[in-house]
């Protein structure tokens, strides 16, 4: 059934950088179905910037794959959302084009990278957006905004199109109202594509399912220590309960890695993105760049005056985790860590079925509340180690504290993405005991 | 314990300038976060990793590039159908 | 003072798309930025994918120089600035390169054999190109071209074994054979080989000279440095451990004043892409006839000398048409094309694919029947040559022939060319009969200039002998 949506929606809280008034579209699964998609993915004729103004007017030539899906499935692409730039934060602060607000309280952050996209999902905007989840920027905006976000199995779904971050990391992924639209989201965009070298061919098509009686779920001490606040320690642990009482058995196990997950991530994505990052010379795309003089003072000089604060500090941290003389000390110790955490997953999934804990260890913070870099990086402890195992991981609103909304977070063992959101559908159909 | 000097010469890598200004608190806020990373030091592996998918290849076969004017449509300055870049010498 | 080089060369492998993405490689005729994807233009978001042919390719490469290849190799990234390197890091092979511990034998300048070690073979990207207008150094800006970004290419490093410039010359020659015989390389192709090389005087630092891309300005740059190198020593002067650019057009090599060679490059293992484990594939490679074995075949085949064998099997086009002409007379052959028709498609900047094997079948055909003298042979040749040269379809050697007259002349017309002769000389005639030497000589010359040079000198004498000898009688 084609037609045409109009897409009018007041943005209350800088959701959108890019938005389109109306769109075609044509038949599928999403058909007419309005989505919003991260400014960091690429779309065909539509401006994006990854939130940054190294990447003002830049109008890509080719859709990521996923956009492909999107529109293959009939589905109207309403405009792209707000994100920390180049996906580098936790509270799109770091945007270049102004913070966005959470629609639960206009005065705290929607969370990040991704908040635009769950700000949106949240304020009814659209029922579906598209993520991506570095070091839990999918699931932090969704547990901070009360909405529904999947990070997939690494390499499940792909990257064709996304401007990478942190290639060894990152992937696209479904936000939404409810886990049946997520599930749905995930039906589209978890394909195989050639294109993408990481692409593993395992296509994710799931009925869900509530059931899970005789199911077994760790709860890793590492999860409830002393950095997660306390209200929201026991709001998760009621939700855990509350499964327990659908049936699934709860274990205490404990993921020792975690000491020094943090760390070996941000080495990682700090050097990657180093990397990554060296192609905005202005020179192909961009605000154009001077000529006149010699090509690394006109590059200092386009990179230091475009790229916001936040980005040159990874920069240099990855520049330096690479250098001669570091290289050993720090990104071939994280790489050994990032190895030691998948390890210790697997371990842990061998004699459970799904790990449960917050996504974040505290509500969402206020606009401006984290100035300090480092301070804002530890908030990232308990959802990088996914990203460094590779595993799914899935974050479902489980209840409030202080009347904002706080997440559950479920993860899986490798390519059982299905698993992680039938738990999270099973928990959504019982409700939570603090709701 | 790096050196505003060293900042200095890693943003020179990186072809990044951190202003005179910024200097000193960037150099203190650096230090903080890789005394942080110093957690790593103790790191020993647990195994050997081996990379489970390997050998992912393209067929040799000829794709259409894309049309010169898409190529350009994003440069800043353009000369015939060549992109205008810095100069090297 | 003992020279030692060593050598890092870079090869254009010819597969028909390029490293990392679809894009033709057949880009030379075409204009800038019409052979360039998201991919190798390094649009945010794109992608690599590696080409199997062109690891192929260099399997192929690291069997025929005997490397051992390793079990499991990745590819990396190196990280650096430049304005034709649209990334700001080149996908190449740092730490697991593809192939390690390879030798190649060669002539030393003795004329002994010697071996060559290779250090490694690796694969990476070639970058784009960059033109300025009017003049390096005056213009203001730089032009990229991204057609060449992401071409194939397989780097070969030797260990510093090689001990003079026109060693290092056979060397590049043998390498360059033997690519194009294992058919993963055409160096015809501008710039489709580009060397660096790294010389030493012994006991002195290392000078890296770069930049230089044909074989020719290897003997130069080698001959330069090693020049300058000795000179400064002689005055007093340390060598300083630098890298230099040649020069071609001046035949010099300058200091670079470039930084890109001080950056520290940040190698790291590239995340887009998978390790490679291929050395099975090895089992499936059947190495065509190399240069070595083919010499050796023509010698004992074909039964022509070692001299010739090497001089036709030196370029794998020139192997080929020696063996498509070789026919009845392959000894015949081998002399005519080594030993004259290379000379003069040298001398008319020609290749050997311009001339039709069966146009110079024809023309040894007519020397070996002896219908024409080798004199006339040569003149065909040239004339044949020349038209192809213009542009003229060239015409078949018996035609050249017929219209030119100068087909030897058959043996009636001798006798009566010498009868003439004598008749018209009797002061020579008498001489002969008194003894006088030159007297024979002279008639003949004669008899030649009627003939017109078609007749055989040598047949002309006989004939007028003959006739002196029965006037005398």
């Amino acid at each position: 059934m084609a037609g045409t949506y109009h897409f009018d929606a007041a943005d209350r809280h800088n959701a959108f950088i890019t938005r389109v008034e109306s769109a075609a579209f044509g038949d599928g699964r999403l058909a007419g179905i309005p989505v919003a998609v991260k400014d960091n993915i690429s779309t065909r004729g539509m401006q994006t910037t990854c939130g940054s103004r190294i990447l003002k007017g830049y109008i890509p030539p080719y859709d990521a794959n996923v956009v492909e899906l999107l529109r293959e499935a009939g589905a109207v692409i309403v405009g792209k959302t707000n994100l920390d730039e180049f996906g580098m934060g936790t509270t799109t602060e770091n945007s270049g084009f102004g913070p966005t607000t959470n629609p639960h309280d206009p005065a705290r952050v929607p969370g990040g990278s991704s908040g635009g996209s769950a700000a949106a999902v949240a304020a009814g905007m659209v029922p579906m957006a598209l993520g991506t989840d570095t070091g839990g920027s999918i699931r932090c905006p969704a547990a901070f905004c009360g909405i529904v976000g999947l990070k997939p199995t690494y390499g499940r779904v792909s990257r064709y199109g996304l401007i990478a971050y942190a290639n060894s990391l990152e992937q696209i992924g479904p936000m939404g109202r409810s886990v049946a639209d997520v599930a749905t989201l995930m039906e589209v965009i978890g394909r195989y594509d050639a294109r993408d070298s990481t692409s593993y061919d395992r296509p994710y098509t799931h009925a869900l399912s509530g059931e899970i009686r005789g199911m077994t779920i760790g709860v890793p001490a590492e999860y409830f220590g002393e950095g997660v606040d306390p209200a929201v320690a026991e709001c998760v642990r009621n939700a855990i309960a509350t499964l327990e009482g659908a049936g699934a058995a709860v274990e205490e196990c404990s993921i020792p890695s975690m000491e020094y997950a943090l760390a070996a991530y941000y080495v990682t994505c700090t050097s990657e993105a180093s990397s990554n990052l060296a192609r905005f010379d202005g020179v192909r795309y961009g605000p154009g760049v001077g000529t006149k003089r010699s090509w690394h003072d006109e590059f200092q000089e386009f990179r230091s005056e475009h790229f916001g604060h936040e980005v040159q500090r990874r920069i240099m941290l990855g520049t330096f985790a690479l250098s001669a003389g570091y290289y050993g000390k720090y990104y071939a110790k994280a790489q050994v860590a990032k190895e030691n955490v998948r390890r210790d997953f697997l371990r842990v999934l061998k004699s459970v079925d799904v790990i449960a804990g917050p996504t974040m260890p505290t509500i969402a913070f206020r606009l401006g509340e984290k100035s300090d870099p480092l301070s804002m990086y530890l908030s990232d402890v308990l959802t990088v180690p996914a990203n460094l195992a590779g595993v799914p991981a899935i974050s479902v609103p489980c209840g409030r504290v202080q009347g904002m909304p706080v997440g559950l977070q479920i993860i899986g063992r490798h390519f059982a993405d299905e698993v992680v959101v039938d738990v999270a559908f099973a928990f959504e159909q019982e409700g939570s005991a603090c709701m | 314990m790096i050196s505003e000097r060293e900042v200095e010469s890693i943003a020179k890598l990186a072809d990044i300038r951190i202003e005179k200004e910024e200097l000193g608190e960037f150099t203190v806020q650096f230090n903080a976060i890789l005394e942080y990373f110093d957690v790593l030091d103790r790191v020993e592996a647990a195994g050997e990793g081996r990379a489970d998918l390997v050998n992912v290849f393209r067929e040799d076969k000829v794709r259409p590039s894309l049309p010169v004017e898409d190529i350009l449509a994003n440069a800043g300055s353009t000369e015939d159908t060549f992109i205008k870049g810095p100069r090297v010498m | 003072m003992h020279v030692i080089i060593g050598l890092e060369i870079h090869c254009q492998l010819n597969t028909a798309t390029k490293l990392f993405c679809g894009c033709s490689t057949d880009y030379r005729d075409d204009p800038p930025n019409t052979h360039v994807c998201p991919v190798c233009l390094a649009l945010p978001g794109a992608l690599p994918r590696v080409n199997k042919k062109a690891v192929e390719y260099a399997l192929r490469v690291a069997k025929a120089l005997n490397l051992e290849v390793a079990e499991e190799c990745e590819f990396s990234r190196k990280n650096y600035f430049y304005p034709d390197l649209p990334k700001g890091y080149q996908i190449t092979q740092y730490d697991r390169p593809l192939a390690e511990r390879g030798v190649v034998e060669i002539e030393a300048d003795d004329g002994t054999p010697k071996e060559v070690r290779i250090t490694r073979i690796h694969m990476e990207e070639d970058p784009g190109r960059l033109v300025h207008k009017s003049g390096r150094d005056r213009a203001g800006y730089s032009l990229v071209d991204y057609n060449r970004s992401g071409i194939p290419l397989i780097e070969i490093v030797t260990e510093p074994d090689l001990r003079s410039p026109k060693e290092a010359r056979r060397f590049l020659n043998k390498l360059r054979n033997t690519l194009e015989y294992l058919d993963v390389f055409d160096g015809e192709r501008e710039g489709a080989i580009r060397v660096d090389a790294n010389i030493s005087l012994e006991g002195h630092n290392r000078v890296e000279c770069k930049n230089i891309s044909s074989y020719k300005g290897v003997e130069k740059a080698l001959t330069f440095e090693i020049t300058r190198q000795k000179n400064q020593i002689a005055r007093g002067h340390d060598i300083t451990r630098e890298t230099r650019h040649f020069n071609e057009g001046r035949g010099i090599t300058m200091s670079s004043r470039s930084k890109e060679e001080e950056t520290d490059y940040r190698y790291f293992p590239e995340p887009d892409l998978r390790p490679l484990r291929v050395r099975d594939w090895l089992d499936d490679i059947t190495l065509p006839e190399l240069p070595d074995a083919r010499k050796a075949r023509f010698v004992a085949q074909y039964g022509i000398s070692h001299n010739h064998a090497r001089t036709l099997t030196g370029d794998m086009k020139l192997a080929n048409f020696f063996e498509k002409v070789a026919g009845d007379d392959p000894v015949l052959a081998a002399t005519w094309v080594a030993d004259t028709l290379l000379g003069e498609l040298n001398y008319r900047d020609m290749r050997i694919d311009r001339v039709p094997p069966a146009h110079f079948a024809d023309l040894l055909v007519l020397l070996r029947a002896d219908a024409i003298t080798d004199r006339a042979g040569v003149d065909v040749l040239r004339v044949m040559l020349d038209e192809g040269a213009a542009g003229e379809e060239m015409e078949l050697p018996s035609a050249v022939v017929d219209r030119l007259g100068l087909r030897k002349a058959a043996g009636d017309e001798f006798d009566e060319v010498a009868a003439q002769v004598v008749e018209a000389h009797p002061d020579a005639v008498a001489d002969y009969q008194n003894g006088t030497g030159g007297a024979l000589n002279f008639l003949v010359g004669q008899a030649m200039r009627k003939t017109r040079g078609r007749a055989d000198a040598r047949d002309l004498g006989r004939r007028i002998k003959e006739l002196l000898e029965n006037k005398e009688a």
